[in-house]
């Protein structure tokens, strides 16, 4: 999906959310007003200066007269819209997804260099999740360290795509893509082949800075140490969208 | 001095590294002020021999490992009115469940064959049978309070400890997280 491109001439439209009443611009997704106005929502996929992907769920929020959940990030605002961001029901299946990421595959935290920068292990601690209900899957995911500044650690990967998509709408190389389904699902470089034979990877790391976990990290950093830097992404999302 | 009845702990140390109970140890000064309100009736860091028939609260530090591990958790769940999952290897598996991604057989051989230099051997005697796979202790027994952390801090064991001590059910979240 590409990025929206602000129109001149947009209407403004008043919702509420959360008993605050508050107004937008009507082409805004619900995420961006939450954001705006320091209502927190959680999200994992989601994230400002990339396309909108809609595949963790984390931000699903109620909206007053619909049975169904919607995902703040792919839903745009409309007047008189009445939404919840946290309600038992929501943070009962937000716990649920970050549960189930942690059961499918190997996050073990005190093992990993992003422990501490973690967004999906400070997630788990603001949803409450204490342990993990479900029984691991316990599959082991390839690694690939044949990048010569970098490492891709499946194990660690929640398939959120931010990766995919910094490389394609940002700087522009399209060396991510996406395999397989359900749970073989995987991340790839090219044709699946090992990321350090890429013959479009520019190295240039936005991948590994945008990645929330520790599936993209620097080659040579150790347990805690693995940072990450995204205030670039608005910046320079800005300048190539740029009409 | 507290007039308060004071309540029975019991700890143990299934397939971890100890450092929670070390962790424990951390409390340093607050430990004097801790033994007003609780007596540890069974623990690696005291000598009793046996678990009592009761015990207020059980703390299990490290996974379900081995046929050992599975009966002290079993043991510890049907004497102990709460128990508490202390550490990510109770609460999450943790390092010691990084062996499920490989067949037992080829985990001995590593442990016990490539690297030994003299008489490689499995050992068969005195050792209990390790288990696959590697289990959290809520994989196998009902747990009442998850304490994560990679360890827990000393903080967050004296929090959750002063919430059980005052009867109230403690928040580890608030205090501590999965790696901590």
């Amino acid at each position: 999906m590409p990025l929206p491109t602000p129109q001149p001439n947009v209407r403004v439209v008043t919702l509420r959310i959360d008993d605050r009443d508050l107004s937008a611009r009507e082409d805004e997704t619900l995420i961006e007003v939450c954001r705006e106005n320091r209502i927190p929502i959680p999200s994992l996929c989601h994230l400002d200066g990339l396309s909108v992907w809609g595949g963790c769920r984390l931000c699903m929020v109620e909206i007053a007269g619909q049975g169904r959940l919607v995902a703040a990030c792919s839903t745009r605002v409309a007047e008189g819209m009445e939404v919840r961001t946290d309600t038992e029901r929501l943070r009962h299946y937000r716990r649920t997804i970050v549960e189930l990421l942690f059961a499918e595959r190997n996050h073990v935290c005190s093992v990993c260099v992003s422990n501490g920068h973690c967004e999906l292990q400070t997630l788990a601690q603001r949803c409450g999740v204490d342990h993990v209900r479900l029984p691991y899957r316990q599959v082991p995911y390839p690694v690939d360290s044949s990048h010569e500044m970098f490492r891709l650690d499946h194990n660690r990967c929640i398939l959120c795509t931010r990766c995919v998509r910094v490389c394609d709408e940002i700087e522009g190389a399209h060396t991510w893509d996406v395999m397989n389904r359900g749970s073989d699902c995987r991340v790839i470089t090219d044709l699946a082949r090992p990321w350090g034979e890429s013959e479009t990877c520019t190295s240039c790391g936005k991948c590994v800075q945008v990645c929330p976990t520790g599936a993209l990290v620097k080659q040579g950093t150790s347990a805690g140490e693995m940072v990450k830097d995204q205030h670039f992404l608005p910046i320079l999302a800005r300048r190539r969208h740029a009409r | 001095m507290s007039t308060q009845p004071k309540i029975t702990v019991a700890t143990a140390w299934l397939d971890g590294c100890s450092g929670c109970h070390m962790s424990f140890l951390d409390l340093d000064e607050r430990l004097i002020e801790l033994v007003e309100h609780v007596e540890i009736v069974y623990s690696p860091l005291v000598d009793t021999k046996e678990l009592p028939e009761r015990v207020d609260v059980g703390i299990l530090e490290g996974s379900i490992s081995s046929e050992d591990d599975l009966e002290k958790a079993r043991l510890f769940r049907e004497r102990c009115t709460r128990l508490v999952s202390l550490g990510d290897c109770a609460v999450t598996g943790n390092v010691p469940a990084m062996r499920n991604h490989f067949k037992l057989a080829d985990v001995f051989d590593r442990a016990y064959r490539e690297n030994v230099t003299l008489q490689p051997q499995i050992p068969t005697r005195d050792v209990p049978a390790l288990l696959t796979p590697v289990k959290p202790v809520h994989g196998e027994v009902k747990v009442d309070v998850f304490v994560p952390g990679c360890p827990p801090s000393a903080d967050a064991i004296w929090a959750v400890l002063s919430e059980l001590i005052a009867g109230r059910t403690p928040d580890p979240n608030a205090v501590t997280r999965f790696g901590a």
